[in-house]
C-alpha cells in the first residue's frame, strides 16, 4: 500500500476520490436541509389555510344577535337566531367535565409522583396513557352505556356529555401534573419534612403551591383539548334548539355539534324574493360557530401558556 | 395517668400516640394516612374506569353479538341479509384501518421532518415559538377540521387525484372512478394526516432532543455533514421512539369521527379504489351518523361495533406504550 501511494498516479486517484466524492456528500446535505424545510412549511399550509378560512367565512356572521340569541322556532332559511344555547351548553359541560377531572387527575398526579411505588403505581401509568389513547366516540359510548342502565334507553342530558368528556380529560390532566409536580425540588420537600410538617400538609401547602402555575396550565389546556369534541357529545347529549342551563335534565346544544348540525341541514329552499331567506345561512351559521369555538380554543391555550409564563415561581 | 400540674385534657392523648406508632411500625399520622389513602383510591379509580368502560361496552353489545342474522336485518338499518355479525363488521374496520394507515403513511415522514426541523435545524431562539404553531393543529377541533376539508381541500384535492387516477390508475389504490367532489378516503386520509401530525412531531421531537450530545459532536468531529450526522447519530437512537410515536398517530388516526363523518361519502365495500366515492366507511363515523336516531337491539349493535373500535386502539396503544417503556430501559443515554 504504501509503494502505492508515492506512485502520481494512485496520488491523483486519492484526490479525484476526496473531491469527487465531496459535492455528492455535500448536495446531498442541501437536498436534505431543503426537505427538511420544506416539511415544516408543509405542515403550515392547511394551519395558515384554515384559520383564514374559517376568519373569512365566520367573521361576516358574528353579530351580538349571533351570540345573544337561541336557534328557538329558526326554520329554513331564516337569519336570524344564533349560538348563545350552544356556547352555554358548551361552557356547562365542559364545567362539569372539569369539575370531575380536576380533582381525581390532580390525586391521581399526587399518587404517581409521593407515593407512586410498586406494581399500582406502574399500572396507573401504564393505563393512564393508554387512556389517552380511547377514541373519543367509545367515551361517548361508555357514557350512554352507563346512564340508560339507571334512567332508561332515551336518557340524555348534559352530565353524560361531561362524564364522557372526563374519561377523556383525566388521563391528559394527570399527565401534565404529573410533569409540573415533578419539576417541584426533593430540597423544598425535605426542608418541609425537617420543620417536622407531615408529609400531607407538605404536599398541599409547599409541593402544590410551588407547582400551581404549571397546574393550571395544564388544567387550561386540558380544557382546551376536550371542548372542541364533537362526537361524544352528539351521541351523550342530543340537540336542541333552545336554551337550556340545567345538565341534569334534558338535551343540551354544544358548540361543535351545533356546527356538525347547521352543516349537515345544507341549503335552504326560498321563494323568489322572499325577503328574508337566505339560502345557505346554515353553512354561515357553521362557520361562524366555527370562528366562536376557535376564538375560544386559542384563548385557553394563550392564558394557559401566560399563566405559566407570568406565574411560575423563580427557583434559582 | 392524671398529674397534679396539667389539665386532665392535654395528657390523655399522650400515652395513646406512641402506642399507635409502634404498633404500625411507621411514622404516618393524623391526616396524612388518610390522605395517602385517598390518593393511592385515585389511583385505582383510573383502573377501575378503564375496566368499567370495557364492562359496559361488552355487557351492551353482547345482545347484538348473539343475536341471529334475521333479528339483526329487522332491528338494524342498512344490515344487509343473512350475514352474521362479522361479515357485517368487517367492511367498517377494513375501511378504519385503510383511513388510518393511509393517514399514518402520508403523515409520518413529514412529522419526522418537522421534529429533525425544531429539534436540530431551526434557529435556536425560533424553535420554541415553531413548536407552538405545530401543536396549534392539535387545538383544532376536528368539527373544524370537517368543514375545512369540505370547502377547502375537497375542491383543492379532486384535480389531483384525478390526475393520478388518468395516469397511475394501474396501481391498485388509484384503480376505479376518480370522484370529481372528492369526497372519498384519499382526502379523508390527508385530514387525518393533518390532525395526527402533531402527536408524531412531539414525540419524536421529545426522542431527537435527547440524542446524546457527544454522539452528535463524536459525528461532526469526523467529517459528517449535518445531514449524516444526523442520519447516523440522530435517527438510529431515536428510531424506536418514532416508532412508537407513528403508533400513537394511528390510536388517534382510528378513532378520529367528525373528520370522517362530514367529508366521506359511505359504502361498505372491501375495496382499496381510494378516489371512489361510496366505497368506505370508519366505525366511529358509523356510530356517530346512525346513533342519534337509533334504538333497540340497533343501539346494541352499535355498541358492539365501538367495541371493536375499542379493542383495536387499545391494541395498538399498548404496543406503542410498551415499545417507549422498553426504549427507556435501553436507551444509549444513561
Amino acid at each position: 500500500m504504501s509503494t502505492d501511494t508515492t506512485t502520481p498516479d494512485a496520488t491523483e486517484r486519492t484526490r479525484a476520490l476526496l473531491t469527487t466524492a465531496e459535492p455528492r456528500r455535500r448536495r446531498t446535505d442541501r437536498i436534505m436541509t431543503v426537505l427538511i424545510w420544506g416539511a415544516f412549511v408543509l405542515a403550515m399550509v392547511p394551519l395558515v389555510s384554515l384559520l383564514w378560512t374559517v376568519l373569512f367565512n365566520g367573521a361576516g356572521r358574528i353579530s351580538i344577535e349571533f351570540l345573544t340569541y337561541s336557534m328557538r322556532g329558526i326554520f329554513g332559511g331564516d337569519p336570524s337566531g344564533g349560538i348563545y344555547h350552544a356556547v352555554a351548553g358548551t361552557l356547562i359541560i365542559t364545567g362539569w367535565a372539569t369539575v370531575i377531572s380536576v380533582p381525581v387527575g390532580l390525586l391521581v398526579a399526587i399518587y404517581l409522583v409521593e407515593y407512586g411505588r410498586g406494581p399500582l403505581a406502574r399500572s396507573v401509568t401504564f393505563f393512564v396513557d393508554v387512556m389517552t389513547g380511547i377514541p373519543s366516540i367509545v367515551a361517548g359510548l361508555f357514557a350512554v352505556s352507563l346512564f340508560t342502565i339507571f334512567f332508561g334507553p332515551g336518557a340524555r342530558f348534559g352530565l353524560m356529555g361531561a362524564v364522557a368528556l372526563s374519561v377523556l380529560m383525566i388521563p391528559v390532566v394527570v399527565r401534565s401534573c404529573e410533569e409540573m409536580l415533578k419539576l417541584v425540588p426533593n430540597e423544598l420537600r425535605e426542608a418541609s419534612y425537617a420543620l417536622g410538617v407531615p408529609k400531607w400538609l407538605t404536599i398541599v401547602r409547599v409541593v402544590l403551591r410551588t407547582s400551581v402555575a404549571g397546574l393550571t396550565t395544564g388544567v387550561l389546556l386540558a380544557v382546551a383539548r376536550v371542548i372542541g369534541e364533537t362526537a361524544p357529545l352528539l351521541v351523550a347529549v342530543g340537540v336542541t334548539d333552545s336554551i337550556n342551563f340545567d345538565a341534569f335534565d334534558g338535551r343540551m346544544m354544544t358548540l361543535p355539534v351545533f356546527i356538525y348540525r347547521q352543516y349537515s341541514q345544507g341549503l335552504a329552499t326560498c321563494r323568489d324574493g322572499q325577503a328574508d331567506c337566505v339560502a345557505d345561512i346554515a353553512l354561515q351559521n357553521a362557520w361562524g360557530a366555527a370562528l366562536t369555538l376557535i376564538a375560544i380554543v386559542m384563548l385557553l391555550n394563550v392564558v394557559g401558556r401566560l399563566v405559566n409564563r407570568w406565574f411560575a415561581p423563580k427557583l434559582r | 395517668m392524671t398529674t397534679t400540674d396539667s389539665p386532665p385534657a392535654v395528657p390523655a392523648p399522650a400515652p395513646a400516640r406512641p402506642r399507635r406508632r409502634r404498633s404500625t411500625g411507621d411514622t404516618e399520622r393524623g391526616f396524612s394516612r388518610t390522605f395517602r389513602w385517598i390518593t393511592t383510591g385515585a389511583g385505582a379509580l383510573i383502573l377501575a374506569t378503564l375496566a368499567a368502560v370495557a364492562l359496559f361496552l361488552v355487557a351492551r353489545a353482547f345482545p347484538a353479538v348473539t343475536a341471529s342474522p334475521t333479528e339483526l336485518a329487522d332491528a338494524v338499518p342498512r344490515y344487509p341479509d343473512d350475514t352474521s355479525f362479522i361479515a357485517y363488521v368487517g367492511p367498517l374496520v377494513f375501511g378504519t384501518l385503510l383511513a388510518a394507515v393511509l393517514a399514518l403513511l402520508l403523515a409520518t415522514p413529514v412529522a419526522m421532518g418537522i421534529a429533525l426541523f425544531i429539534s436540530h435545524y431551526a434557529p435556536r431562539r425560533l424553535a420554541q415559538v415553531l413548536g407552538y404553531l405545530v401543536d396549534l393543529l392539535a387545538a383544532i377541533p376536528s368539527v373544524v377540521y370537517g368543514l375545512w376539508g369540505i370547502a377547502v381541500l375537497a375542491p383543492a384535492a379532486a384535480p389531483v387525484w384525478g390526475w393520478l387516477n388518468d395516469y397511475l390508475g394501474w396501481f391498485p389504490l388509484f384503480a376505479g372512478e376518480a370522484s370529481p367532489t372528492a369526497r372519498t378516503l384519499a382526502t379523508v386520509a390527508v385530514v387525518l394526516a393533518v390532525m395526527i401530525l402533531p402527536i408524531i412531531t412531539a414525540v419524536s421531537r421529545e426522542v431527537f432532543l435527547q440524542t446524546p450530545r457527544l454522539h452528535e459532536e463524536a459525528a461532526l468531529a469526523l467529517g459528517a455533514t449535518r445531514w449524516e450526522m444526523v442520519r447516523t447519530a440522530v435517527l438510529p437512537f431515536g428510531r424506536s421512539g418514532v416508532i412508537s410515536a407513528a403508533m400513537l398517530g394511528l390510536g388517534r388516526a382510528l378513532g378520529e369521527t367528525m373528520a370522517v363523518l362530514m367529508i366521506l361519502s359511505p359504502g361498505f365495500l372491501y375495496s382499496f379504489k381510494v378516489f371512489q366515492a361510496a366505497q368506505h366507511q370508519t366505525i366511529a363515523a358509523y356510530i356517530a351518523l346512525d346513533f342519534p336516531e337509533a334504538s333497540g337491539l340497533a343501539v346494541n349493535a352499535l355498541i358492539a361495533t365501538g367495541l371493536a373500535l375499542f379493542v383495536i386502539t387499545l391494541a395498538v396503544n399498548m404496543a406503542a406504550r410498551a415499545v417507549v417503556a422498553r426504549r427507556k430501559d435501553f436507551s444509549g443515554a444513561n
